[in-house]
């Protein structure tokens, strides 16, 4: 028997969350406020599960990095919320968005937990639209949706580009409620550094005060881990330059498995890079691809004059143009899911027609010009005038795009200089989202009792790749509508326990710990900076362990990871002092641990031999160049125990899927 | 526009932390690509720095998409910087010429005291949004179906544009009283336009006017200044707007 246990329910797929809620332990409200919850981040997951366990009762700490939990990184997410609502009569149901999400995960999801994810998601909605989340409407004013990658519904919900935002504000509304009341205690500038454990359980954590540098104790019943993800392992991806996988790794070390590490989402649509002092990149909503229709010149010499710049863009005939996506997948089009479309830029940039002046000539065209003049004819009618000039259509047709996507616009035209409403957006894929992280049981709970893990910091609910507008739908029915249950199901077992003391010697070893590493690495005096090393850690992961892999490029990058890793420690140059608010100290801390991931991920990459969702081998393709997968070796969840730094020591535990209600296939969206 | 590179002058503030006094400081920067940001002509500053043995400037940043509202400075005696409509990360090289001489200030307001360099504490935000700026409606999978309350589209869009404040403190630090009183104007308006926010709509307004007194924050003498600084665009409006709400409030009956 495997040493992960699922704990899937038994019973028809669309009973098992109802039954196995009904036969959870509970904790009574008396009860509650006895029990000490920490929770780690505040973003989605975070946030939502500190307001959530708050409202309930018990006592909860809750931790972010930033100057206040509204800044996690979830307020970036820009195009929607994925609901089975079936608002638009287009045929949605709880049954299709669980097929989709596994279908879009490639079919290397837990099948209970995409269920459970699709039942709860209209109680999002209705959640969020009760704490007053200003959702786009119809005039009728009810809510708005629209189409995503994978899917051939409409059940995204949004506002504007802006979702993350305005979902993230709501679950910090809730949460300031709870601190206002006194039933959160709040600690922003505050970094966890480590997890407690006293026999075997979760009992608390270290946490570095930023701005004094003080480590502090702090002990609970249980931990709620909910610190994202870490794409930022490959220096330049759409998250915030604070994203670290730092938290969850932490807890890894301390004995929970980490799972999956290989599966990292590309985003097909991101600004290009421009240049070696880039600091991150910018997403450009897959919501988009709505109206936006992906294209690169079908000549190569046509590809050459607009890298030149001797032509525009403008000026290539349509029979010129070759819109890859809808010749490739017709069924799907423009709206295929993000691993598909990325890999599809790919192919035709490594082609030779890319259409970006950089290093690499990697970029494709995102036009917008016949949505344009479509719903300008549309919104002319509408105004009663059924013989519009091609002017009138212009004017009404960018009008209705600037409602729709005017912040999206209004950021690309700054950072680009280049106005998207007179010539096509230049985009490409940029690391955006990790479906890895750390294992979790049905019940969110890591192989550490005590400890749970929520939103993007968990493996769960993608698979080997996630379709749009699910990363909100996943972290919210974390916080508000799982964990609430699962935790306190664990918890009913602490009522009699008392309260936590810090003054053990498991409080103190982890402390001592910290604060000798901190010193450690203060005191190197090396000679290059941690953006130095940090940089160089993500060109070997965007060169080997990036959109195609192979067994040579990933066998060298462990090595080279290896090697980079003793470097680091060795001649890294840390200045200022542990006593002060330190942001290097901060950065230097997080890229130890992006180094040892960073070598686990290319160690994964290297054993799944097969091609799945956002991990392409290059040897594992078809005629097409369509992924394939090797459900008779490889259905299963790679999940690693650490054994030290260099992560070629980490032992793989495998967790086998099995799929009962749907039935396994070839991916299609031709 | 093809990039090219700039070599500026910046004339930076430095304090070590909030009890000790700050001073300007001057450093050359070579070769800045016309393409940064800001922030990435601050993280090449920095390295200099660093290469230097010098310790680097402390500045909050943490999206560089212009929606946390993490990051801040006063540029050029302008909150964010020369351009309007732009959070600091947003802000990009080509606006500055070669030669420049930039100076780079932390936002200067009593309730935001300094952390260090150019990073403020701005938690009274959030102890103001603490102390009325949500619904009172707890986690539970049997609120009323999403539509089951049709809200008209032009106060569900206003209600949006309330909302998009990204509470970074453009608004205090532009402010000659020092006042947040688009910030909470924004928070209560759009809940104000909200059948959802209508039930506390009193004791909201109330409430966080109190906690935005206590913090110390001026009060609103209509220059306006906020708006035209304000990152995001929110309107003066949603200032007139409290004020209706909190005159209302004191008018309707004790409870």
């Amino acid at each position: 028997m495997s040493v992960l246990d699922s704990k899937i329910p038994t019973g028809p797929i669309a009973e098992k969350w109802t039954n196995h809620k009904n036969h959870m332990n509970l904790v009574a409200p008396n009860n509650r406020p006895k029990i000490d919850v920490i929770v780690v981040g505040t973003g989605l997951a975070g946030a939502s599960a500190a307001a959530s366990l708050g409202e309930m009762g018990y006592n909860v700490k809750a931790f972010c990095f930033q100057d206040s939990p509204r800044r996690a990184h979830s307020i970036a997410a820009q195009g929607g919320i994925n609901a089975a609502k079936n608002y638009q009569n287009d045929g949605d149901s709880v049954y299709r968005l669980f097929y989709d999400t596994i279908k879009g995960g490639d079919y290397r999801a837990r099948e209970a937990n995409v269920h459970r994810l699709a039942e709860v998601s209209g109680n999002i909605i209705d959640q969020c639209v009760a704490q007053g989340v200003p959702f786009a409407r119809e005039y009728g004013g009810l809510l708005d949706n629209r189409s995503f990658g994978g899917t051939q519904v409409q059940r995204t919900f949004y506002a504007a580009g802006q979702t993350g935002q305005q979902l993230l504000l709501g679950a910090y509304s809730a949460l300031s409620r709870q601190i206002g009341l006194g039933r959160v205690k709040m600690y922003h500038r505050h970094e966890m550094m480590d997890l407690v454990k006293i026999d075997g359980k979760a009992r608390g954590i270290i946490a570095r005060n930023l701005v004094t540098g003080e480590i502090e104790k702090h002990a609970a019943h249980a931990v709620v881990i909910a610190s994202g993800g870490y794409g930022n392992v490959y220096f330049l991806s759409t998250n915030a330059m604070g994203s670290n996988v730092s938290a969850a790794w932490k807890v890894h070390k301390r004995g929970a498995m980490f799972a999956n590490p290989c599966y990292v989402q590309i985003h097909p649509t991101c600004v290009p890079v421009h240049g070696t002092n880039q600091s991150k990149l910018t997403l450009m909503s897959e919501s988009l691809r709505n109206s936006g229709r992906i294209w690169v010149p079908k000549k190569k010499e046509d590809a050459e004059a607009i890298r030149a710049g001797q032509l525009k863009p403008t000026q290539i005939a349509e029979e010129d143009r070759d819109y890859y996506l809808e010749r490739r997948y017709p069924a799907f089009g423009n709206l295929v899911p993000r691993d598909v479309a990325s890999r599809a830029a790919k192919e035709r940039c490594d082609a030779g027609h890319g259409i970006e002046a950089n290093d690499t000539n990697e970029g494709v065209y995102l036009d917008f010009a016949t949505e344009i003049l479509s719903k300008g004819r549309q919104s002319a009618y509408a105004l009663g005038d059924h013989n519009p000039t091609e002017e009138k259509m212009q004017e009404l047709g960018k009008k209705w795009i600037e409602e729709k996507y005017g912040n999206l616009f209004q950021m690309y035209q700054k950072i680009t200089d280049e106005n998207p409403y007179e010539t096509p957006m230049k985009i490409y894929p940029a690391v955006h989202y990790t479906m890895g992280g750390v294992w979790v049981d049905y019940n969110l709970q890591s192989t550490i009792p005590g400890c749970f893990v929520t939103g993007e910091a968990n493996f769960s609910d993608h698979g080997a790749n996630r379709l749009g507008a699910s990363a909100l739908m996943q972290g919210l029915a974390d916080g508000y509508f799982v964990l609430p249950y699962t935790i306190s199901d664990y918890l009913s077992n602490e009522i009699r326990t008392g309260k936590i003391s810090t003054e053990s010697p498991e409080f103190d070893e982890a402390a001592e710990s910290v604060k000798a590493s901190i010193k450690k690495i203060l005191s190197n005096n090396g000679t290059h900076t941690v953006d130095h090393f940090h940089k160089r850690l993500g060109l070997i992961m965007w060169n080997k362990v990036g959109m195609g892999r192979n067994e040579k490029g990933l066998k060298e990058a462990i090595e080279e990871i290896g090697l980079l890793r003793e470097e680091f420690h060795n001649d890294v140059f840390v200045p200022g002092t542990a006593e002060e608010l330190n942001q290097e100290l901060e950065k230097a801390l997080r890229v130890a641990d992006l180094i040892e991931l960073g070598q686990l991920m290319a160690i994964d990459a290297l054993q799944r031999k097969e091609s799945c969702g956002g991990h392409f081998r290059d040897e594992y393709q078809d005629a097409e160049g369509e992924t394939l997968r090797d459900d008779e070796h490889f259905k299963f969840v790679a999940a690693w125990e650490y054994n030290g730094s260099d992560s070629t020591k980490s032992t793989l535990h495998k967790e086998d899927l099995k799929y009962e209600f749907i039935k396994i296939a070839a991916r299609n969206y031709k | 526009m093809a990039a090219k590179s700039i070599n500026i002058t910046l004339k930076i503030w430095r304090q070590k932390n909030a009890n000790t006094k700050g001073a300007l400081e001057t450093y050359s920067l070579n070769e800045v690509s016309t393409d940064s940001s800001f922030l990435e002509m601050l993280d090449q500053l920095n390295e200099q720095l660093i290469n230097e043995r010098k310790e680097p400037i402390a500045f909050d940043h943490d999206c560089r998409e212009g929606i946390c509202g993490m990051c801040s400075l006063y540029i050029n005696g302008r909150a964010h910087g020369p351009e309007t409509g732009t959070t600091t990360c947003q802000l990009h090289m080509r606006m500055f010429s070669d030669g420049d001489t930039i100076y780079v200030e932390p936002w200067r307001s009593r309730a935001f005291p300094i952390v260090k360099d150019l990073v403020v504490d701005r938690s009274a935000f959030d102890r103001i949004q603490q102390a009325g700026g949500f619904v009172s409606v707890n986690t539970s999978g049997n609120t009323m179906d999403a539509n089951s309350l049709p809200i008209p589209k032009d106060d569900a869009d206003k209600a949006f544009e309330a909302a998009a404040c990204i509470g970074c403190g453009a608004c205090v630090a532009s402010c000659k009283n020092g006042s947040a009183m688009l910030f909470v104007g924004a928070k209560v308006s759009q809940y104000a336009l909200l059948p959802q926010g209508k039930v506390e709509a009193r004791d909201r307004v109330l409430n966080m006017v109190r906690q935005m007194d206590e913090e110390g924050f001026g009060n609103c003498t209509n220059t306006g200044a906020c708006e035209v600084e304000c990152p995001k665009g929110i309107s003066l409006e949603n200032i007139a707007r409290m004020n209706r709400e909190f005159l209302k409030a004191g008018l309707s009956s004790e409870k």
